[in-house]
């Protein structure tokens, strides 16, 4: 009796087979692009690193008073505490704590992308000479790397940054503080590019290209680099926020920027004295300190998860 | 005992051909591989030759110096730790081992070129497969984009995959293995190469593709009459595509014979014991015949001839002399002291 109800359904038309999904296909990059828009922690830190950058480019879109006009400051109002007319405070010159946070991420922001993106260069350059070429040109890119690698960075920053002196440092600005975390940090890049290269090189589709007639440069570019980039690109993300931190110590201790330009390390140390009566002084330029560090570092562990989700 | 070649200056005109002269030959060739544990003989004095529009099957397990083989003659042996201490790789004639790397890389893919086991680790994961297509006309023939796209599709429509110009910008894990592989081998035949290398080119596919990639070789093969090499391990792949087979067993070859030929009546103990331990429907229930041992450690080479201590034919000669390559007929040759008694003892 159920013979009837089963009535079987018209054969469907055999579609042509479909690729997994619709629209452009799936890179490794456009993978990575997917993950991270539906990741949250991505968004946070993507935007409040966008709110910084746009801060450290207009810092005049957050704050009217111009920090760097010694005009806006007034002895008088020294170590004011919070205030209608001060939302941060003032500080020992009598200046507005406010713009001067404001104002001082351009300094942390300029150095942490800076220095990033020289050591992801550098680094990230030689480790692919080093890793694709081996033998000697290996052995010696290696251990000249290991050297730096056995300073240990604030010190070795320390020594750099008191022999460069405070006039060149002055002279020269963020670009002082910048070199001498790059020439500490470049190796640590060269490092994981090296490691990296050195396994994608083992690769089928590297002996494939070279059976196939690709050059050794063209093998190198086309073939090696696009798959060995992916950690690097998350190490430099990731250093960024540590960057950051370190030009704040440096700063801290003095050897980094330089008065007048304004910078939350200095800012800090500044406060320090007085912590006791006027904490205000130091609580807002180290939680814009904190909050910057973070959002980096949340970027680039969003980026490390879509990236290489075997990490996870 | 041949004339060292004379013609290494400048590369052979395509097509232009010594009368005399196979397309490919390997003669004497030894590869050995220095490590730590000590000098590994992988290739010792191999000689094979292939003409134009004919295939030759390399059979041999693994360890056995097939691909070794193949990857000196495509040049992409990592030098060192591997040394080719003697031999010729003559192409049209000229020995491609004393030609500069410069001349070496114009014959690589263009002339000479490979395919791969397995296509999905052979293909660049970043890239689309149109791409990777297009680049070898875009570097090597110095097309446009555009143009070199279109021979892309046409390429991908001569190996016959179905909608080629919906899949051009698919990326290579989007594809099936026996896809993956017909991409691999539209790159390798991508700029007419006179002479196609494909190493254990079904291995990793199912029995029925397998099939069909094989079918597919074959009709390139025999479009563009170029000389194809199959390296495989396996005798069932072969039988309906090669013309002749070339057995080899610890870096020598221990047997030549036309392909029939060699299934009718295997002339070495080693293509005899390969051939008796395929499985067969009409000895269902019996035990399946399996040669005894292992096979030989590189950086030990067994005494005399490699096989003697799997060898059923075994006589005391065997551990100390080497057996030259006796020849059967005009087309068969047999490393094996003994080969009368393996060829005529019929089946064990």
């Amino acid at each position: 009796m159920s013979n009837e109800m089963t009535v079987a359904p018209p054969p469907q038309p055999a579609e042509a087979p479909q690729p997994a999904k619709p629209g452009k296909p799936a890179s490794l990059w456009s993978d990575a692009w997917y993950d991270l828009r539906r990741n949250k922690v991505f968004i946070i830190g993507a935007v409040l690193v966008f709110l910084l950058v746009l801060m450290a480019l207009f810092p005049s879109l957050f704050s009217h008073v111009d920090a760097y006009n010694p005009a806006t400051c007034n002895l008088a109002n020294a170590r004011q505490g919070v205030t209608g007319a001060h939302w941060f405070g003032t500080d020992n010159q009598g200046c507005d704590t406010y713009s001067r946070v404001i104002y001082g991420a351009r300094v942390s922001i300029l150095v942490g992308i800076l220095t990033a993106v020289i050591t992801g260069v550098v680094g990230g350059g030689l480790g692919l000479v080093a890793g694709f070429y081996g033998r000697w040109v290996d052995i010696l890119l290696s251990r000249v790397a290991e050297i730096f690698f056995a300073i240990p960075a604030i010190l070795g920053a320390l020594l750099i940054l008191s022999v460069v002196g405070r006039d060149n440092s002055q002279k020269w600005g963020v670009w002082v503080v910048v070199m001498a975390l790059a020439l500490l940090a470049w190796p640590l890049v060269l490092r994981i590019m090296r490691a990296s290269v050195i396994s994608a090189k083992n690769q089928d589709y590297v002996v494939a290209a070279r059976a196939l007639g690709a050059g050794s440069g063209r093998i190198m570019m086309r073939h090696i680099l696009p798959n060995a980039i992916a950690p690097v690109i998350v190490t430099s993300t990731l250093n960024l926020g540590v960057f950051i931190s370190a030009e704040a110590g440096l700063s801290f201790l003095g050897v980094g920027i330089q008065a007048p330009t304004i910078s939350w390390g200095l800012m800090i140390a500044d406060a320090r004295a007085r912590f006791l009566s006027a904490p205000e002084m130091l609580l807002f330029p180290a939680l814009l300190l904190s909050i910057t560090v973070l959002a980096f570092v949340m970027l680039g562990d969003a980026v490390r998860d879509a990236l290489d989700p075997k990490l996870r | 005992m041949r004339n060292p070649s004379v013609e290494t200056q400048g590369l052979p005109a395509r097509g232009a051909h010594a009368a005399d002269e196979p397309l490919l030959a390997v003669d004497n060739l030894h590869v050995e591989f220095h490590t730590r544990q000590g000098v590994a003989h992988a290739v010792n004095g191999v000689s094979y030759s292939l003409n134009a529009g004919e295939t030759l099957a390399v059979l041999g397990e693994s360890g056995s110096g097939k691909s070794v083989t193949a990857q000196a003659i495509m040049g992409i042996l990592d030098m060192p730790p591997a040394r080719i201490p003697a031999g010729e790789i003559r192409f049209h004639g000229t020995d491609l081992l004393k030609l500069s790397d410069k001349d070496r890389s114009q014959i690589r893919g263009q002339r000479i070129a490979m395919v791969f086991q397995d296509a999905l680790s052979a293909l660049n994961p970043v890239f689309t497969v149109g791409w990777q297509i297009a680049e070898m006309f875009r570097v090597h023939r110095g097309m446009s984009r555009g143009d070199a796209r279109k021979k892309a599709v046409e390429l991908m429509d001569r190996v016959r995959i179905p909608g080629a110009k919906q899949r051009i910008d698919d990326y290579p894990h989007q594809f099936s293995g026996g896809m993956r592989q017909r991409i691999m081998i539209a790159m390798s035949i991508a700029l007419d190469p006179e002479v196609l290398i494909a190493d254990e080119p079904t291995t990793a596919l199912d029995v029925t593709v397998q099939a069909q990639i094989m079918e597919l070789l074959a009709e390139l093969r025999q479009e563009s009459n170029m000389g194809l090499i199959l390296i495989t391990h396996d005798l069932g792949v072969v039988a309906d595509v090669a013309d002749k087979i070339a057995v080899m067993y610890g870096g020598r070859i221990v047997e030549n014979a036309p392909v029939h030929d060699l299934y009718r009546n295997p002339g070495h103990p080693y293509t005899k014991g390969l051939l008796e331990s395929i499985p067969r429907v009409d000895l269902k229930g019996q035990e399946l015949y399996a040669i005894k041992g292992m096979p030989p450690n590189l950086l030990e080479m067994p005494s005399g001839c490699a096989f003697h201590p799997r060898c059923p034919y075994r006589r005391d000669e065997c551990a100390t002399a080497v057996p030259p390559l006796y020849s059967i007929s005009g087309t068969r040759s047999s490393a094996c002291h003994y080969w009368r008694e393996v060829f005529d003892g019929g089946s064990r």
